[in-house]
């Protein structure tokens, strides 16, 4: 079986990756797409249980970061720099309501791990002073 | 004499070993309780103390003893020795849409109890070994 450092620490990994994604989409929520390069679309993490061959538990991975496929936001503001012959920009489909969520159920999942991790920690202290 | 030192502080670590792989299966399920479709495991710690006493009184006559090659050799039988537990897979009170089985609350209930039993493990191991060394020491 691998250690609960090596769970816990693969949940923490997995959770900050989240974090950073839901932060990277938050910071890019604004940022007007050239009217000739890409937009941004929201990043997503897609986790998976990462349990080795012959083992019954496991800890948790990033298999992939996907890009949201919801149609981007298109917004009308003639006056714009960027805006298109209709006068319309390309804005990110980023939600904020929804990366808000993402980023507190995030920091629960990491807090928790954390406190596993501590608890762990302290018993494995203790373990190692048996019969002292 | 050294026997019944080895058969007294067995049982012991039996327990305390089986509340540290629960312990790994517990965290491994709070890790995983944003994954979808993960399924959450546990397994019954009595019955699987049970099954690892047995073995461990079976331990003499089962293939986990050491091999006798030369007259030299002495003959050693592994009693602490713990197969993996027999997990299952826990039935969610209330189902979720991306087949995530992880009940947050439950597993964090199950690992502070978990510890607090491993804790009282420890404790009873240390008292025993303290009562030992009493005893060893005799009237000095």
């Amino acid at each position: 079986m691998p250690s609960i450092f090596d769970i816990s620490g693969s949940a923490l990994t997995a959770q900050s990756q989240r974090m950073n994604a839901v932060s990277s989409n938050l910071a890019n929520a604004d940022s007007v797409a050239d009217p000739h390069g890409q937009p941004y679309r929201a990043r997503e993490v897609v986790f998976q249980a990462d349990i080795q061959p012959g083992e019954a538990v496991g800890g948790v991975t990033v298999s992939q970061v996907v890009e949201n496929q919801r149609p981007l936001r298109r917004e009308y503001s003639p006056g714009h720099p960027m805006a298109d012959a209709q006068g319309y920009i390309t804005m990110p489909n980023v939600d904020p309501t929804e990366e808000m969520v993402n980023m507190i159920s995030a920091s629960r999942s990491y807090q928790a791990n954390l406190e596993v991790l501590s608890t762990h920690k302290t018993l494995m202290s203790k373990t190692l002073s048996m019969g002292q | 004499m050294l026997d019944q030192l080895n058969a007294s502080f067995n049982f012991m670590q039996q327990s305390l070993s089986l509340h540290a792989q629960r312990q790994e299966v517990l965290s491994a399920n709070i890790a995983n309780a944003d994954t979808p479709n993960y399924k959450a495991r546990d397994f019954d710690f009595s019955s699987q103390l049970d099954a690892a006493l047995q073995d461990s009184q079976a331990g003499m006559s089962s293939a986990r003893t050491l091999a006798v090659t030369s007259p030299g050799h002495m003959a050693g039988a592994a009693s602490g020795a713990l197969d993996d537990p027999q997990l299952g897979y826990r039935i969610p009170a209330q189902s979720s849409l991306d087949g995530n089985t992880v009940d947050m609350d439950m597993e964090r209930v199950n690992f502070a109890e978990n510890s607090l039993h491993y804790q009282a493990d420890l404790q009873m191991i240390t008292n025993h070994i303290q009562s030992m060394t009493t005893v060893m020491r005799g009237s000095e």
